[in-house]
């Protein structure tokens, strides 16, 4: 049962739908060094969700940062079935597009990627979220969102 | 975003498929981005050659089945495998065939087998002002702060998409009003002694990364004692700490001549001021073991220069490592000191060169964790999450003498 709901709006980066647990990082990461690309688990030492994987998840990131690999990393991730189920990104990065971009030309389905702007990041607050193109459904409850 | 009509026809396949891939994959990745047309560019420098897994092999033959060729002069960055001395990585069967397939595939591209991410320090050098495309977040630093040519961040499969084209999406560094400095950053109150210190600019280029994240910082007090390899371990630290793709070093780096230059005459947003308590934090940030132990060192990411690899042989004196010792450069550098006749002086010391990659992106290292020294802020970044290793940061004075000596030689009174 959903006890409640919020929703937000975003600007979309990379069409689509998905939906899990919202996973909002707490510090920057980088893809490439910082994730698994076999499974998803976060691997950065002293990273705040280190242990944690990113697969199956609403991925909130406010600052992608670091290794131009990480297009390669985020290739990866979506080619094992071990991506995020949506990426909200607080900063518009060319590197996450761009492994969402080739997936799509190679016939893999990626996850939808939303830019959040500053001022909506800090309402990214609940357990899980909905992305269904521009919009995110945020829940309070660690249950998929069956109503709205 | 406008796309000329011969933009447009490419996109539909006018060229062939290959271009038409890259041509959508940049138009998309530009108008995302809010780039408003493509600028032509000059040349490139490819990222996309490590082997991450086997969509990278998948896209990077597509291209290569579908006719694709690069259209400016592109180098490549590290792939996954020393191709000079097959015996260093310990990939698995599978792996290494996967891993040189995709390093052929680029060459097959028509990209130059570089193998190094010190291309600026390999013959490629564009000059002031020019519009280019190039990956890897150090080389992206390097050449748009110390050479002020203009690149974005490229990623991988956008560097390869537009060294195809030709063109990269006009937005962000390529624009000169994005290239002045926000970020003020006075080091004029630190001891010149801790400034002409190698060791400390890799701190600075943590700070920096922690600090500003993509904003352009200018760096004050730096004029006497910046090198263009200080530079150079400077960008590569701040780029993995952040992602800084520019910073200004006032009176040294070319779009900063004077303060005034490198905030176009506008007031800082922000100043700080550095203390020695400042740069002792970023340095922690550098290191995760504590002890005296030490199981191997590691030098050279970025990839060295010849200058660099003859202090090492200089710093070594005669004498033989007692440690795994790696040092990381590139191809070019080896031919010029196997010249100069100091390749068989450093290899007769013991010392384990490694070209074409290197320990944090593919597996060099003994054993699956230990404790590596290093002077490298990239490596000290990166090692422990994919190498398993806990790091030391030290100069490249202490990585030589704890290795020669096999325990771990500090001096920590160039911090105070």
């Amino acid at each position: 049962m959903v006890l409640s709901t919020h929703a937000i709006a975003g600007r979309v980066l990379c069409p689509g739908s998905g939906q899990g647990p919202l996973l909002k990082l707490s510090a920057p990461l980088s893809f490439w060094g910082g994730v698994d690309p076999a499974t998803g688990r976060i691997i950065l030492d002293h990273h705040p969700e280190r242990g944690l994987s990113i697969a199956g998840t609403v991925l909130a990131f406010e600052k992608p940062i670091g290794s131009s690999s990480s297009s390669s990393v985020l290739l990866e991730l979506i080619h094992n079935g071990a991506a995020p189920a949506a990426i909200l990104l607080g900063d518009l990065d060319a590197i996450l597009i761009v492994g969402c971009l080739v997936a799509k030309e190679l016939g893999l389905s990626a996850p939808p990627v939303l830019y959040i702007e500053e001022a909506h990041f800090s309402k990214l607050t609940g357990k899980w979220a909905s992305v269904d193109n521009g919009a995110i459904t945020i829940g309070c409850s660690l249950a998929p969102i069956t109503s709205i | 975003m406008r796309l000329t009509s011969e933009e447009r026809e490419i996109a539909a396949g006018a060229q062939g498929p290959a271009r038409a891939m890259a041509m959508r994959i940049v138009a998309e990745a530009g108008s995302l981005l809010g780039a408003d047309c493509l600028i032509p560019i000059h040349s490139a420098h490819i990222d996309g050659c490590l082997y991450h897994g086997d969509s990278g092999v998948l896209f990077a033959e597509r291209l290569v089945e579908q006719g694709g060729r690069v259209a400016v002069p592109s180098t490549l960055n590290v792939g996954a495998l020393d191709l000079l001395h097959p015996n260093r990585v310990k990939l698995d069967s599978h792996r290494r065939t996967m891993a040189l397939r995709l390093m052929r595939a680029y060459e097959a591209l028509g990209c130059k087998p570089t193998w190094t991410c010190s291309p600026y320090q390999a013959g490629h050098r564009p000059p002031l002002g020019v519009d280019v495309a190039w990956g890897e977040s150090n080389a992206v630093a390097f050449c748009n702060s110390v050479l002020g040519a203009r690149t974005n961040r490229y990623g991988d499969f956008l560097d390869i998409a537009c060294a195809i084209i030709g063109r990269a999406p006009r937005y962000g560094l390529h624009l000169p009003e994005n290239r002045r400095a926000i970020l003020l950053i006075d080091t004029t109150r630190l001891s010149e002694r801790l400034r002409s210190l190698d060791a400390f600019w890799p701190v600075l280029g943590a700070w920096i990364g922690r600090t500003a994240g993509n904003r352009v910082v200018a760096v004050n007090g730096l004029q006497q004692f910046a090198t263009e390899d200080r530079m150079k371990a400077l960008g590569a630290a701040a780029a993995s700490f952040g992602a800084v793709g520019l910073f200004h070093i006032i009176g040294v780096t070319p779009e900063a001549g004077t303060t005034d230059d490198a905030f176009v005459g506008l007031p800082p947003e922000e100043t700080v001021v550095l203390t020695p308590d400042m740069v002792r934090t970023a340095r922690s940030w550098l290191g995760t073991a504590s002890g005296e132990t030490v199981d191997a060192v590691a030098v050279g990411s970025p990839h060295l220069s010849y200058d660099e690899m003859a202090t090492i042989a200089d710093l070594l004196a005669g004498r033989r490592v007692t440690l795994p010792f790696y040092a990381h450069t590139g191809r070019h550098v080896v031919r010029q000191l196997e010249a100069s006749g100091r390749l068989r002086e450093i290899e007769a010391a013991g010392v384990t060169i490694v070209t074409d990659t290197c320990i944090v992106v593919t597996p060099i290292l003994p054993g699956n964790s230990g404790v590596l020294l290093t002077n490298s802020g990239k490596f000290a970044n990166y090692a422990p999450g994919n190498t398993g290793w806990y790091v030391v940061y030290g100069s490249l004075k202490e990585c030589i003498e704890t290795a020669v000596r096999g325990k771990l030689v500090r001096n920590e009174e160039l911090w105070s």
